[in-house]
């Protein structure tokens, strides 16, 4: 090999030129003027200048490696089409995970772009400011690169035609829209302690990475590679993430029971959010990878428990309730399911109950618990569904008011009995599903009073009619084509066509 | 109790010499398959060189190269250019 | 606690009573009978008579499970907003202490779901 040219500078030299004194202090403005929003939420900084970049990546090594990567996807995208990869992957009932994907997750990258940019420009330190508006490019790109890759199944499936709309008014997609709207109408700390730390960091694993790996499996090449791209940038965004609390802790150490606090609700509500994900996993994968329970082990228990161990010193402990989270992940995957199934004829993707080999999936994957409590419940919907006379709920569901999921989650001591929990707050009535949802409700009732509560809404009649077909339209679904069962559906009628023709030839 | 950073890439032929010069550097790292991807675990501490890599490769290499391959990580993470780092504090 | 806000944060509840159109919302769940994944919820005028809401609305929520029938409802038991509770059923629903946003919870004694799983 040929001697290597040594560069001038240093990765770290050359990263601080890109992020340090570019900026100044204001002479005939005051900078609290300039930058109203750092500072309120009660975090001290004394010196900007201890922030440290730890993803060391200069704009034109980003530029490179970005347009590296869009090449590569863009060329599997286009190959995937070309081909009509959609033939290849295991099974019709799979797209339903992405159907929920494109309506529950990418329009969340977008609220991500829009929430960096947002506190991208509200840091008066340089370091955090660019380290923000470098992630507002890559959500861009995420949201982008999703609703490509997914428009591909757009040409044959349905319930994916109108992602965005449904994002805002669908009752089960207020659960991530809400998640979202409340991390961004915090201040910036919170908002980077909520999406950077406790979701990228702590929980976005479980959503990328096994997940991400299923597709793989299941022959779903379009939606592994734009994960994946996706999730390369999600290591820079992890840093970011573990990086701000560091930076937090070490400046004051009146922060930290504020980012404690942070920890403890933000964990809280992204594990309620990645209950759709546990069920993705768990019951619309047709060749799995994992369990949810594994996942959980995995990603939260060893990488959480490490993670929290290096943040002892700063006098931070593990988030409240990740006991009760960690025990929830033996049920939360059925539970919500279940809750799927029983409204799947007001959601835009399809359910199904699990043929005999993936209940006996499920059944060795969670031994203790899926014979006792979940299995006989599907069977019997089983043999209702055979007989015609498939089981729908007909009465809209009570929500909890802070992560807005039907409140069909149980105590985890006592797995038949629904876990309910009250407030009273300025004489009305606020319940919640757990003590980790009421808790963030008591801390700030004033914001969750606010909370536009799908159900409710109907109710109000601000929802397109007073009757579910008339509230359904308002969603734009496509009756009898996106909603309902698997079984019968044009779905699966297409796809069986395809199989068929695949046996003649 | 286990202190294990962690790096995960794709399984493609930009991240196979990667991934054997983690396995040579780190002798302590097990590298899990699953389709797609190879999550590898080492306790406490985990270095790629790139010195390895381009030994490997029989081409320069420049460490952030990583940034193609690279699905997720765990643990602080040192970057240089000779080298990607990930370590918890012990 | 307060909101921790750059400015006044005083905004009205979404979901007051009066909203709903002369109905209170009411949340209503069946014990042990997860067939029904959650609790429902129901907007019903205050003045409705209890044996209405167990005559003719409960019906129309649970009627498609297979313990529905066999409820002896004279040995059901009530809670209405954590505390038990022994309905008037000739009393309305407002007489016998439900609010907007209540929540009443009933018990069927010897019925336990599908195949026992209380489902």
């Amino acid at each position: 090999m040929a001697a290597k040219r040594k560069k001038k500078l240093g990765l770290k030299q050359r990263y601080s030129m890109l992020t340090r004194g570019l900026d100044w202090e204001t002479s005939y403005q005051k900078m609290d003027d300039v930058f109203p929003y750092d500072n309120y939420e009660g975090i001290y900084i004394h010196d900007w200048e201890g922030w440290e970049d730890p993803f060391r990546l200069t704009m034109d090594a980003y530029w490179k490696f970005q347009s590296e990567k869009e090449k590569k996807l863009y060329a599997v995208i286009d190959s995937f089409a070309q081909n009509n990869g959609h033939l290849g992957i295991t099974d019709a009932r799979y797209v339903n995970a992405i159907k929920l994907f494109l309506t529950g997750v990418s329009p969340l990258e977008y609220q991500a772009a829009r929430g960096f940019t947002h506190v991208g420009r509200q840091f008066r330190g340089v370091g955090p400011r660019v380290a923000c508006q470098m992630q507002a490019l890559d959500e861009l790109r995420h949201v982008q690169t999703q609703v490509h890759s997914m428009s591909h199944y757009n040409k044959y499936f349905d319930g994916l035609h109108s992602a965005p709309h449904m994002h805002d008014n669908v009752w089960y997609l207020s659960v991530p829209k809400s998640f979202f709207d409340d991390a961004r109408t915090a201040g910036p700390f919170e908002f980077l302690t909520s999406i950077s730390f406790a979701f990228e960091y702590v929980l976005t694993n479980l959503l990328f990475v096994p997940f991400m790996s299923g597709a793989a499996f299941n022959g779903d090449m379009a939606t592994v590679t734009f994960g994946f791209s996706a999730q390369s940038d999600e290591a820079r965004h992890m840093t970011l993430g573990l990086e701000v609390i560091k930076f937090m802790l070490e400046q004051d150490e009146r922060n930290v029971p504020i980012v404690q606090r942070w920890m403890d609700k933000w964990f809280w509500r992204g594990t309620r959010m990645l209950s759709l994900v546990a069920m993705m996993m768990d019951y619309m994968l047709p060749k799995r990878v994992m369990s949810w329970r594994e996942a959980w082990d995995i990603y939260f228990t060893e990488a959480g428990g490490a993670l929290f161990k290096d943040l002892e010193r700063y006098g931070i402990k593990p988030p409240k309730y990740a006991d009760i989270a960690t025990k929830e992940a033996e049920h939360i995957s059925h539970q919500a399911w279940h809750i799927f199934y029983n409204y799947t004829h007001a959601a835009a993707f399809h359910t199904w109950v699990p043929d005999k080999e993936e209940l006996d999936w499920l059944s060795e994957k969670y031994p203790d618990t899926f014979d006792k409590y979940y299995r006989p419940r599907l069977e019997y919907l089983d043999k209702e569904e055979k007989a015609g006379r498939r089981f729908y709920n007909d009465t809209l569901p009570m929500l909890c008011q802070v992560c807005q999921i039907p409140m069909g989650f149980t105590d985890m001591d006592d797995p038949t009995t629904i876990s309910f929990k009250v407030s009273e707050y300025k004489d009305d009535k606020y319940h919640t599903c757990s003590n980790g949802c009421k808790d963030i409700f008591d801390h700030e009732p004033m914001k969750y009073v606010q909370a536009w509560l799908p159900v409710h809404q109907i109710y109000q009649g601000n929802c397109g009619g007073s009757e579910m077909e008339d509230v359904l339209k308002w969603y734009k679904m496509n009756l009898g084509a996106d909603n309902l069962d698997y079984n019968g559906s044009p779905d699966q009628k297409l796809w069986d066509e395809w199989q068929a023709h695949r046996t003649k030839v | 109790m286990s202190r294990i950073v962690s790096i995960t890439l794709q399984t493609n032929d930009d991240s196979r010499p990667i991934i054997e010069a983690i396995t040579k550097d780190n002798p302590d790292a097990v590298a899990k398959y699953y389709p797609g991807m190879v999550k590898i675990d080492c306790e406490g501490r985990l270095v790629v060189k790139q010195e390895t890599v381009e030994e490997i490769l029989g081409r320069e290499w420049d460490v952030q190269e990583l940034q193609l391959s690279i699905v997720s990580i765990a643990g602080n993470v040192d970057e240089e250019d000779e080298y990607f780092e990930l370590s918890w504090n012990l | 606690m307060a909101v921790i806000s750059i400015g006044e944060y005083e905004f009205e509840p979404l979901d007051k009573e009066e909203n709903f159109h002369g109905n209170r919302l009411t949340y209503i769940n069946w014990e042990n009978h997860l067939l029904f994944c959650s609790p429902v919820c129901l907007p019903l005028p205050a003045d409705m008579p209890f044996a209405a809401l167990v005559g003719e609305v409960l019906g129309g929520v649970y009627a498609k499970h297979p313990d529905f029938e066999k409820i002896k409802w004279d040995e059901v038991t009530w809670r209405l907003d954590g505390k038990d509770f022994s309905p008037d059923m000739e009393k309305s629903l407002g007489e016998n202490g439900l609010t907007h946003k209540s929540l009443l919870r009933f018990w069927t004694q010897g019925l336990h779901g599908i195949a026992g799983s209380n489902s």
